[in-house]
């Protein structure tokens, strides 16, 4: 540990407003970077998978008859 | 015969970004795992262990994240120049992904170099900003950004915004060496590189190490970014195709969320 107290750590000399705009604006970069990208992939899913199951309910009836057909030859 | 033609002319034409899709999962894990445990070591290396430098105190541990921050943003920019000038070339689809995954972390990352450049100028030379060459430059790269991503969102037509970015991507590729060697060619404020591949640092190493650590992990970082941000397109672009179902069943009946019957066929 390069400081000498929790105080000091803060403080960084005179420099703790800078230093720490510094990493505060890095960490908020880098956190809302991760969270937006994976709120989009989840969305992309659900989206994908409510356009299936809503062109599967119209079709439902449809597919399970070539369905059983299949199986059976 | 009739239907397994189809189905071989089906799985040509998707081959490339399910491909993709499927060599990646392992991958985005990978590197983010390792982009959480260098940078959370970075950080903390950085700011509480790494000794003061003797003349700027301890605002040169700003050095942490400018530096890493204008590497990774130059880097997603000469990989947005490659993917254009491989989608010019051979066309091929993922390119443009490429390009729509880099240009968002590319353009915030260059903001970021900015400001914490701004925030470091600040107590070393007196002021939040300099009409610097390194600062003007990378303010172009930040400009080449931003018009690139008006660009996109102005062109409706997919094949256009394609052509139009990939063109202008790799045009705007002069502007990185021209960064790079900002700092010999107008030798006013900005100091010269801290860290380059070929030279020995002139720092200590208990300087030098937590940079190399901060720069990993956000490299680690940009390739968890870029490679989530490319397989969403990917899957949103192929939404309708039978793998995404099947990708999206096996998921749902891992997770048991009781919807195994997405697609009630196909895997006997």
């Amino acid at each position: 540990m390069y400081f000498d107290s929790f105080d000091a750590f803060l403080r960084m000399g005179e420099h703790g407003l800078y230093v720490w705009m510094a990493y505060g604006a890095t960490l908020l970069v880098l956190l809302s970077a991760f969270f937006i990208t994976r709120s989009m992939s989840r969305s992309v899913e659900e989206n994908i998978r409510w356009t299936i199951l809503s062109r599967q309910s119209e079709q439902a009836a449809g597919t399970a008859q070539t369905q059983r057909q299949g199986n059976e030859s | 015969m009739k239907l397994n033609l189809k189905l071989k002319e089906y799985w040509h034409k998707l081959g490339s970004p399910r491909w993709f899709y499927q060599i990646t999962t392992s991958w985005v894990t990978f590197f983010g795992i390792c982009a959480l445990l260098l940078l959370a070591t970075g950080l903390v290396w950085a700011l509480a262990f790494a000794p003061a430098d003797y003349q700027q105190g301890n605002s040169f541990r700003i050095m942490y994240v400018h530096v890493p921050a204008a590497m990774v943003a130059q880097s997603l920019y000469i990989g947005m120049g490659v993917a254009g000038f491989v989608g010019l070339v051979w066309r091929m689809k993922l390119t443009d992904v490429a390009i729509g995954a880099c240009l968002p972390l590319g353009m915030v990352l260059t903001a970021l170099a900015l400001f914490t450049g701004g925030v470091w100028g600040k107590p070393t030379w007196g002021s939040w900003w300099e009409w610097d060459g390194r600062t003007v430059s990378t303010l172009v790269l930040l400009f080449l950004y931003i018009g690139i991503y008006a660009l996109r969102e102005a062109i409706p037509d997919r094949d256009l915004r394609a052509r139009a970015s990939a063109l202008v991507s790799l045009v705007g590729t002069v502007n990185i060496p021209i960064i790079k060697y900002s700092v010999e060619w107008w030798n006013t404020l900005h100091q010269s590189a801290s860290f380059s591949l070929t030279e020995k640092p002139a720092m200590p190493a208990e300087m030098w190490l937590p940079l190399l650590v901060m720069v990993l992990g956000f490299y680690c970082f940009a390739g968890h970014q870029v490679l989530s941000r490319m397989r969403l397109e990917v899957l949103s672009r192929e939404a309708t195709s039978r793998w995404v179902l099947q990708l999206l069943q096996d998921k749902s009946a891992e997770a048991g969320l009781g919807q195994s019957s997405l697609i009630d066929h196909g895997r006997d």
